[in-house]
């Protein structure tokens, strides 16, 4: 999957510098107050830079110490809001480029809508109110989301999409919808307006990159009162120290309580967890994929249920042939010939199989079309098609429909092994299509709905990951039982209506599964707004994708795959750097701990295990350690953890052992490094 | 939170009248009746007299007993009740001496105790529980090797030969439950009581 | 340590392990309102308790009207315990002819009994009268004992169901815990209990002469009664000031063994009731194993420390092989003081047959870091299920995006409104220990209760807030307690650690309840697995320890180094 909207590189440095600047901007503390844990971080910082200045002003203390200590403080803060910026920045970017498309443009207002032909009136596409019916023809911009009320069009819609092939858009039906800032390359369409300016698709599109409309999403909300939870404790403890070394006479100073808090409070994850988030939506628009809200993502992690279409999702769209049996007394070159001929003037792509199946596998040569060709369309009411060529009437078509035919010609008799053939093609999942020359029957063709090739290895994957598939389709169940099991998938509904997939969708809901599918037809929006999460393609109605929470701008059904992935992805990361902030204590108490009460108790020396060279640098090593880890884990937290389809267990033991078991190991290692620089440079 | 008041008072009531006066009374009733010794609290008569609990450490000081554990039991100060001072093995106010590995008051006890024992002991390491406060300050038992550190002076006190106080120890060291289960000991009130018996 | 002394440990574990299949199985059945054995004989009397009370046994509460009743009840237990004490002097057997209890002692006294602590700021045998051991100290151990494991009950019902309003009865589930578990259990126990040697009698005391000729009066009085409920109910409230130390409540190897046994047998079991009431035993088998681990790794340290003795002793020419003996005795030797200090501090029972305040250092410091881990090793009847069920949640909420769904346990998402009331729990145990420790560290009254200098007095500050908040109720027994200052301060701790922790608690019952279970999959965090144990215990070590870790390196940490570097104080 190639990215349409270019992603930026992690530290372009345009990005960089613009980061760096909101950085600052975001110390504001009215902003900061929604990340309990940075604010309070922010609070100590000016504490601690309190004590500096009148330290540094009376000569007291130790300002060379509270000074370094308040500067890595601010430090920890500003690489917080830094992580966060970048974060944006990259959605920033992305929302500038969209946000070029957007230009000015003019509308051709029908004066009085319905009336074809009526003059136009020119207005800015940002007056247009909903209602409005425009004209759009060659070479313009569409200048608002709408529905085509008439006409046919070629639509480019690269500015959306990336995609540089054009879409046809025609009134009615399932393809009925377009997008303002898009081009028309061909035709003419008269739009009815849907959507204001500022409400449009691309206008909520460049908020959502932009993160603008950013709120927690249930799970980060829980997860932050967890770290406000811990913040808490850990300013029990901390506040609490203080009487308790007063039991044995021992002074702390609140510079270095204020370092001990720093360090165990979850700064890490706490500084991190709004870029992780934003990181996550971010994948996403990269797979071409707008999620409406952050929930959506989030939901997508926790997906049970993948409601799959059949039709160009499982298989390629197309029935394709695969055969050609002649009945018994009819050569095979004659039958396949004769298949041959009744299809060339088949555009479908059935006929169009047909033609290249004769063609390859029977190695007939293709020669010229004869004059004399008579084509017969296909019709419903004949459900039949072929040619009428010198004398001979080749009919193809279902097999009921084509011994009617027969009939009406002459012949009521099968040849033996006709039915069998049929038989046999049904049972297989496949279609049978019957041939007949005038009243004789020459054969079956067999039109197999062919599975993508890398489908059921994906299937696989996903049930290794506990997510189970649902084929929904609408052959009747034989077919569908055949095509379920050629693709792997745990369960089919055939012949499904749109209700039958509502139905399906709130019965295991109701079992306590969360449920993703696709979908583009109007008639799908009710099943899109009831599943957990709804992916509407982009080509699909303007109801659909209003009903999704999340349209895929390649209308590719696939992609739903990489969607539960991308969720799943966001989530892992959060977890597993959750894991490692809490699990980053334990180092850092050994640091600080014994740096606080050695004078006391030169005993305590022991618990020196890392034999940080003196107390000061002990402290002040935690605490840049601290700092750092944050600016060191951002690429980490914006790339995602790797990520690997497996079983729950299987992830849970490689993160635990990386996460959990690294992270209380590497800040050993870690604030050790810290120290030794520390010392050598000479700053405590 | 009324609808609560009416269950939440009868069934204290009958729960009061349940668990604390028929489980008890019955648990008592069952127990006078099938296990008098033990419910009455293994009592030791010599003769009509009681002379203690088989449970019950007491108090020794003379050569010719065996000593028990040090006890750190108090009782109130006759000359001023909210004073207390040393009353060992008094069974009415049952303690320990609750001090600390570190405290001074500890090892300088441990100290002089030692330099005391170190006399009898001559020159062998002492046992801990002749050195150390027990628990309950009521402790029965004292370990097979602290009566072995005192077979000689008793003996001597009691002119009888130390192969038979010696003998007297090792009938009444107690083994383990099971072999498995607790510390061998000696009942110090029963091996005096033997002494006593052996020769008075 | 010897090969006996682990096979001693490792018998008993044995013995415990074995009747959680069976006592857990007919715990779920008692509350799933299932027929029992006892039914035929005690099925009448709940029935008749319910008659009288007004109680339909089939009307079930939700969360809140649940809670309530528990309050309700629990005051009223508290109200009349109260009374029974500072009115002791009117009632009848009381052959001591003890007076009324101090107003805060009293106070002390009662919310330490209803609240399951048990923390004894009196001495038994010279402070309570035979009617306020029986009808008022007994019956709270039965009741608070009843109570929590009622809790526990509704916590595992919320788990159970699925999209439930009501999390069970109240009144029923406590009744039926007190007739059918607690009772019959203490009727053999205390049995069990007469037959080792312990006394059950009226009287109050005996007058002994003793073989030196002094005159001994020896306490006695209805122990063995008291003395099972205490250890069944992990209540840990002893009838003698020494607890189980005394040769009266513990007089030898099989009534320790019995008594380990007895406190261990209903808070081992109940994980397995909770695994077979939520449909997965293999859950409540996790929760165990990772309950264990922590405890038979305390016991270990314990024993090890005890063992390895005083080296300042050994300075005196004193055999160190028999370990640590001051504040011991010697049926018991350093084993089974050991093993009893941690299972009684995992457990909230509280129980102690050895001075803890004269324990070594690290040995010391096992039972304060089992008391601060939340008393959920396994911890007290019903309520260390539920502290580990919310430690559970933790784990689940923490780790458990690492498989990339958001967490869940059971099938129940644990989302923003759990998560909030399961940190407000949990903030309990610092805010009372840690809190109202650095008040008591700097407060001049406060340490003059202390009975040991240097870091060991701050550790007995330590212990005793810690056991007031986590409801153990066991003690560095040198503090004087008995003061103005403890009396209320370790009243208001043991308050908030019981019922400011059910609070939340059931207040997760009820959301988790109102919650669909969603079915297992591949791709559901596994929390039956080695794996999820070895998480669990890391979260509870990490969340529920770290925060503590300062606090101990004051304390018992560096008065192991300073012991080791010969310091005295």
């Amino acid at each position: 999957m190639a990215s349409k909207l270019q992603a930026a590189s992690l530290f372009d440095p345009a990005i960089f510098w613009r980061a760096s600047i909101d950085a600052l901007i975001k110390l504001d503390p009215r902003k900061l107050v929604r990340n309990p844990v940075i604010f309070v971080t922010e609070i100590v910082a000016a504490v601690v830079t309190a004590i500096f200045v009148r330290e540094f002003v009376t000569g007291s203390g130790d300002p060379a110490f509270s000074g370094q200590i308040a500067a890595w403080l601010w430090f920890t803060v500003l690489f917080a809001n830094f992580a966060e910026a970048v974060a944006e920045g990259r959605g920033k970017a992305q929302a500038a480029t969209l946000r070029g498309m957007r230009s000015n443009v003019m509308a051709k207002r029908l004066a009085v809508p319905g009336i074809v032909d009526e003059a136009v009136e020119h207005i800015a596409a940002d007056e247009l109110r909903i209602g409005d019916i425009v004209l759009v023809e060659a070479g313009d911009l569409i200048p608002a989301d709408g529905e085509i009320v008439e006409g046919v069009a070629t639509v480019n819609e690269a500015a959306i999409t990336g995609e540089s092939a054009p879409v046809i858009r025609e009134a009615g039906g399932d393809r009925s919808a377009v997008t303002g800032g898009t081009t028309v390359v061909s035709d003419w369409v008269k739009v009815k307006v849907t959507a204001e300016a500022g409400s449009t698709f691309l206008d909520r599109m460049i908020a959502l990159v932009e993160g603008a409309e950013r709120q927690k999403t249930p799970n980060e909300l829980a997860l932050s009162i967890l770290l406000s939870g811990m913040t808490l404790i850990f300013l029990i403890a901390v506040a609490t120290l203080w009487g308790l070394a007063g039991y044995s006479g021992t002074e702390l100073s609140l510079t270095v309580l204020i370092a001990l808090l720093v360090t165990l409070i979850p700064t890490t994850i706490g500084g991190l967890l709004s870029a992780i988030g934003i990181a996550g939506m971010d994948r996403l628009i990269r797979f071409n994929v707008i999620a409406t809200s952050g929930r959506a993502v989030e939901a997508a992690g926790d997906v049970d249920t993948l409601l799959l279409d059949k039709t160009g999702t499982i298989t390629f769209g197309n029935r394709q042939a695969t055969e050609i049996i002649p009945v018994a007394g009819v050569q095979e070159k004659e039958a396949v010939e004769a298949a041959w001929l009744a299809s060339l003037a088949d555009e479908t792509a059935e006929g169009r199989s047909i033609v290249s199946l004769a063609q390859e596998k029977y190695n007939l040569s293709a020669t010229a079309k004869s004059n004399d060709m008579k084509l017969i369309v296909f019709s419903a009411s004949t459900r039949l098609s072929g040619v009428d060529v010198g004398g001979h009437k080749l009919r193809k078509g279902a097999v009921d429909a084509v011994l009617k035919f027969c009939a009406n010609e002459g012949n009521k008799t099968e040849p033996a092994n006709f039915r069998g053939a049929v038989d046999r093609i049904a049972q297989s999942g496949g279609t049978p299509l019957a041939l007949a020359d005038g009243a004789r029957l020459l054969g079956v063709i067999h039109l197999k709905d062919v599975v993508k090739g890398e489908i059921k290895e994906r299937f696989g994957e996903l049930r290794r990951m506990g997510i189970r598939t649902v084929m929904v389709t609408g052959d009747n169940p034989v077919t569908a039982a055949a095509i379920a099991s050629e693709a792997g998938v745990d369960d089919f509904i055939a012949e499904a209506t749109p209700e039958d997939k509502l139905r399906y969708i709130r019965e295991q809901q109701a079992n306590g599964r969360l449920i993703a599918m696709c979908g583009d037809g109007t008639n799908d929006a009710p099943a899109l707004a009831q599943a957990d999460v709804g992916v509407a393609m982009q080509t699909g109605t303007q109801a659909a994708r209003e009903a999704g929470n999340m349209v895929d701008l390649d209308s590719n059904p696939t992609k739903l795959i990489e969607v539960v992935e991308i969720g799943k992805q966001l989530l892992m990361t959060r977890g597993s750097l959750t894991t490692f902030s809490i699990a980053n204590d334990v180092a850092k108490y050994f640091a600080i701990i014994p740096a606080l009460f050695v004078v006391t108790y030169p005993e305590l020396q022991a618990l020196n295990v890392m034999h940080l060279a003196t107390p000061k640098s002990a402290i002040l090593s935690a605490v840049i350690f601290n700092a750092l880890i944050i600016i060191a884990l951002i690429p980490l937290a914006l790339r995602g953890v790797q990520y690997r389809s497996a079983g729950a267990a299987s992830l849970l033991r490689r993160n635990l052992l990386i996460y959990g078991l690294g992270g209380i190991l590497l800040p050993f290692a870690g604030i050790k490094l810290v120290d030794l620089t520390v010392a050598v440079l000479g700053l405590a | 939170m009324f609808v609560h008041l009416r269950p939440a008072f009868v069934l204290l009531i009958l729960m009061t009248v349940l668990t604390g006066i028929c489980y008890p009374l019955a648990v008592t009733g069952v127990a006078q009746a099938v296990m008098p010794a033990q419910a009455n609290g293994s009592l030791i008569l010599r003769g009509d007299q009681i002379v203690g609990s088989e449970l019950i450490g007491q108090n020794f000081t003379s050569d010719r007993y065996f000593r028990a554990r040090l006890s750190a039991t108090v009782a109130p100060d006759p000359k001023d009740d909210t004073k207390t001072i040393d009353a060992p093995y008094n069974a009415a106010n049952s303690s320990g001496s609750n001090f600390g590995p570190l405290s001074k008051k500890l090892i300088d006890r441990i100290k002089a105790d030692a330099e005391q024992l170190a006399k009898e002991s001559g020159g062998k390491r002492l046992p801990a529980d002749a050195v150390t406060a027990s628990a309950s300050g009521l402790d029965p038992h004292i370990s097979p090797a602290y009566a072995a550190l005192q077979v000689a002076r008793v003996a001597g006190a009691r002119g009888l030969p130390i192969e038979r106080v010696a003998q007297l120890v090792a009938e009444h060291t107690e083994g383990r439950f099971l072999g498995v289960f607790g510390e061998l000991r000696v009942n110090v009130l029963k091996l005096n009581l033997a002494l006593d018996r052996s020769k008075p | 340590m010897t090969a006996i002394g682990w096979l001693q440990i490792g018998i008993l574990f044995a013995l415990v392990l074995v009747c959680v299949k069976p006592l857990g199985g007919y715990m779920a059945r008692v509350f799933q309102g299932e027929r029992t054995p006892l039914t035929i004989v005690l099925g009448p009397i709940e029935r008749g308790f319910y008659r009288l009370a007004g109680v339909d046994p089939a009307k079930e509460q939700g969360w809140f009207a649940y809670t309530v009743a528990m309050i309700v009840f629990n005051a009223a237990g508290f109200l009349l315990l109260y009374l029974i004490l500072r009115l002791q002097g009117f009632f009848p057997l009381n052959p001591q002819g003890f007076s009324a209890v101090a107003p805060d002692l009293a106070f002390n006294t009662a919310i330490s009994f209803v609240t399951n602590t048990n923390w004894q700021a009196y001495g038994g045998e010279t402070t309570m009268s035979h009617f306020a051991q029986m009808t008022g100290l007994t019956v709270q151990n039965f009741l608070s004992a009843a109570t929590g494991i009622a809790l526990a009950i509704a916590f595992v019902r919320a788990f159970a169901r699925s999209g439930a309003a009501y999390v069970g009865n109240f009144w029923v589930d406590m009744t039926r815990a007190t007739l059918y578990v607690l009772l019959p259990f203490s009727v053999i126990v205390a049995l069990a209990f007469v037959a080792s040697g312990l006394p059950q009698t009226l009287l109050a005391s005996v007058d002994v002469k003793t073989l030196e000729g002094a005159a001994q009066t020896i306490a006695i009085g209805p122990v063995a009664s008291q003395e099972a409920i205490k250890q069944l109910g992990t209540n840990g409230g002893g009838f003698f000031n020494v607890n189980s130390a005394h040769p009266f409540e513990n007089p030898n190897a099989i009534s320790n063994l019995i008594s380990i046994w007895a406190m261990l047998a209903i808070s081992a079991s109940l994980p397995y009731t909770f695994g077979k009431m939520a449909g997965d035993t293999r859950q409540g088998w996790a929760l165990l194993l990772a309950m264990l681990v922590i405890l038979v790794a305390g016991v270990g340290i314990a024993y090890w420390a005890e063992a390895g003795g005083n080296p300042a002793f050994a300075a005196f020419g004193i055999d160190p092989s028999s370990g640590n003996l001051e504040g011991k005795e010697v049926r018991f030797g350093v084993v089974m003081s050991a093993l009893y200090a941690a299972v009684t501090t995992g457990l909230s029972c509280g129980a102690v047959n050895a001075m803890h305040d004269s324990f070594t250092p690290l040995a010391g410091m096992i039972p304060l870091i089992m008391i601060k881990l939340g008393e959920v090793l396994p911890g007290g009847v019903g309520s260390g299920l539920y502290g580990m069920l919310i430690f559970a949640i933790l784990a689940v909420f923490i780790a458990g995006l690492m498989v990339g769904r958001t967490p869940e346990y059971l099938g129940k998402k644990i989302e923003a409104r759990e998560m909030k009331l399961a940190m407000f729990a949990v903030l309990i145990l610092p805010l009372c220990i840690l809190g109202f420790s650095a008040a008591a560290a700097n407060l001049p009254f406060a340490l003059e209760s202390l009975a040991n200098n240097g870091p060991h007095g701050l550790s007995e500050i330590l212990y005793a807030y810690s056991s007031a908040t986590g409801n153990n109720g066991s003690a560095f027994a040198g503090l004087s307690a008995n003061t103005k200052w403890y009396n209320t301060t370790l009243g208001i701790s043991m308050l908030l650690g019981r019922f400011a922790y059910i609070v939340p608690m059931m207040a997760i019952a009820g959301s988790l309840a109102a919650k669909k279970r969603s079915p297992a999959s591949a791709g559901t965090f596994p929390t039956h697995t080695p794996l999820f144990v070895g998480l669990l215990i890391g979260v509870i070590l990490i969340v529920g320890g770290l925060q503590f870790f300062p606090a101990l390196a004051l304390g018992p940490i560096v008065e192991h180094l300073l012991m080791l570097a010969g310091k005295t104080f």
